[in-house]
Order: C-alpha cells, then sequence, then structure tokens
C-alpha cells in the first residue's frame, strides 16, 4: 500500500508537479490539492511546493497562508500529520505561524539558483527521520527571498529547543559564511516545529530524487516523509 | 460610511535591509553625501465601509495586524483616516 501525499497547488505554484512527480518516484501516490478546497482528500501527508505563490506580491508566502486549504493543513498538523513545506511553502508555513522565523530577501539581493550542501542538524522530523544528524546532503536553491530571520529571542529558541532542521555548510559540513547562499541567520537552511511533524526548508529536495538529472540529495528526505505517511495510512 | 485609510508597514528595527543597503550605497555616486540609515517600507492604501472613523480605524488596524504585516519582521501604523 502506497502512502498518499497531498501536493497543495496555490494560484502561482510552480513545482507542485515536481513535487508530485518525487512522491511518485519515492514509492508514493501523490494526490494534487486545490488552494481555496477544504478537502485534504485523505491523505497521509502534505506538500506545500515551491513557487511564486500570488506572485510573492505583498510578502512571499503572505496571501497563500491565508488560504482555505491551509486551515484544514493547519487542523492536519494538529493532529500530527506531516506537513513539509518548499521553499515557497516553507514561506507559507511561516507565514501562517506554523513555523517560525520569517524568509526574506537575499542577503546580496541576487536570485540564487545552484547546487548546495545542506548539514543535517535533527534526525527528529518527519523529514530527516532516517537521517543522522551531520550529514551532508546536496541540493539545488533557487531563491530570492531565502533568508531565514527571527528576532533574538525567537532565534535562541529555535536553536535551544533543536528547531534548526538543516544549515548551509561546506561540502565537508563546516558551516562557514562563505557558504552560506543567502545570509541566514546561523546559516539555517530549513526548521522544524517542536513536534518534528511540520517542516520547511528553503532547498528543494524534490528537485534531487533522480541521479541521471543531478544531486540525490532529495532520496533520504523523501523516504523519511513517505515513511512517515505510511505510518498514518 | 466609506473612509480612506493608509496604512504603512515598516521592518522592524533590529533586522537587515538589504534594500535600503542597496540604495543607500548608490547614493554617493549620485551626489547624495549626507545621507544614511536607509530603510525601506510600504504604504497599503485602502477604502473600507464603516459607521464612522473611529470603526474605520479599527478596522484598518485589524487588517494592518491580520495581513499587511508580518509580526516577526514588520511594525505597522495606521497613518491616516478621512471619509472618502
Amino acid at each position: 500500500m502506497s502512502p498518499r501525499v497531498g501536493v497543495i497547488t496555490f494560484p502561482g505554484s510552480l513545482d507542485d508537479r515536481d513535487a508530485l512527480r518525487a512522491v511518485a518516484t519515492m514509492g508514493g501516490e501523490g494526490v494534487s490539492l486545490w488552494h481555496s478546497d477544504r478537502d485534504l482528500r485523505g491523505v497521509d501527508a502534505v506538500i506545500l511546493p515551491g513557487g511564486f505563490s500570488y506572485g510573492d506580491h505583498l510578502r512571499c508566502g503572505a496571501l497563500a497562508a491565508r488560504s482555505p486549504i491551509v486551515e484544514e493543513v493547519r487542523a492536519f498538523a494538529t493532529r500530527g500529520g506531516p506537513v513539509v513545506g518548499i521553499c515557497n511553502g516553507f514561506q507559507v508555513l511561516c507565514e501562517s505561524g506554523l513555523l517560525p522565523g520569517a524568509l526574506v530577501r537575499n542577503a546580496g539581493l541576487r536570485f540564487v539558483c545552484r547546487i548546495v550542501q545542506i548539514r543535517v542538524e535533527t534526525s527528529a522530523s518527519v523529514l530527516t527521520d532516517g537521517l543522522v544528524p551531520g550529514e551532508v546532503l546536496r541540493v539545488p536553491v533557487k531563491h530570492g527571498e531565502g533568508q531565514f530571520v527571527a528576532e533574538p529571542d525567537e532565534l535562541a529558541r529555535v536553536e535551544d529547543e533543536g528547531l534548526v532542521l538543516a544549515r548551509y555548510c561546506a561540502p565537508d559540513g563546516t558551516i562557514d559564511p562563505d557558504w552560506n547562499v543567502n545570509g541566514a541567520a546561523n546559516a539555517i537552511a530549513g526548521v522544524r516545529n517542536g513536534a518534528g511533524n511540520v517542516v520547511g526548508l528553503m532547498p528543494h529536495p524534490e528537485h534531487a530524487v533522480d541521479p541521471d538529472v543531478g544531486p540525490t540529495g532529495g532520496q533520504p528526505m523523501f523516504a523519511s516523509l513517505l515513511a512517515a505517511a505510511l505510518a498514518r495510512a | 460610511m466609506r473612509f480612506r485609510c493608509e496604512v504603512v508597514v515598516r521592518l522592524k528595527p533590529g533586522l537587515a535591509d538589504p534594500q535600503g543597503r542597496a540604495i543607500e550605497g548608490a547614493l554617493p555616486a549620485l551626489g547624495w553625501v549626507d545621507v544614511s540609515g536607509v530603510r525601506v517600507g510600504r504604504v497599503v492604501e485602502f477604502d473600507v465601509q464603516a459607521p464612522d472613523e473611529a470603526a474605520a480605524r479599527a478596522r484598518a488596524e485589524d487588517l494592518g495586524r491580520g495581513l499587511l504585516a508580518n509580526p516577526v519582521i514588520e511594525s505597522f501604523r495606521v497613518e491616516a483616516v478621512s471619509p472618502a
């Protein structure tokens, strides 16, 4: 039995189809979800994909975060359902308060599109359950507003409570400003909620599951997510 | 009654403002050598239906708090409310 993973399409979502494809490639059943529906169609996990929902107008993810479907996602997350926000999806989760912090314009003001390394910081999440802290994964990033920020108190809480999912790093795993692709606070590339069922990350694991076209750092993350989904199926 | 409202949204002081910095960096070449501390915010204007100005202002506050500003990174102020 395949786990069913929902992928939400907002107006302006771009990477929804790639997320669905990655789910299928990794052995799950992808289910398309629509932003204005109040129906998660009984899925076992939800992905909020990358893209430019609502053209990034007002703030990235701000309008999408107020969609009817996100209210359902909120309830699903409260029940412990696995929720993954990728890039714009991460922005939506932060805007909706399901994850701490916010994503702002890259410090260098340039849109960055390249393969980076991220170091896994915790295995206590639905995306990293099969991974070892310290492990380095290669994944692509493509964003103009990916700089993770938080007020000092909240940033301290994120660190103290182990909510950092992954950090940008050098190929050998060391954290170094030269490898911080967007100036994110403490090189944070992704975070999790306290329960570990809601995660967000700026890099794109859905573009890193096929060895024929690029890095495969997304494979272990999708494997973890599908295992978490299967456990609920 | 219809009221025209203006909400100004600003980045919180502690947060780096790459846009403001970029603007500030360009100023000397344009002859502005005495300008510093540039920060960029936004103004959102809208009409709202309300029985009176106080109620209109309250609606503007609600919209500012609920959508126009992200409290993690921004503060807002209702700058003007006038009969439309």
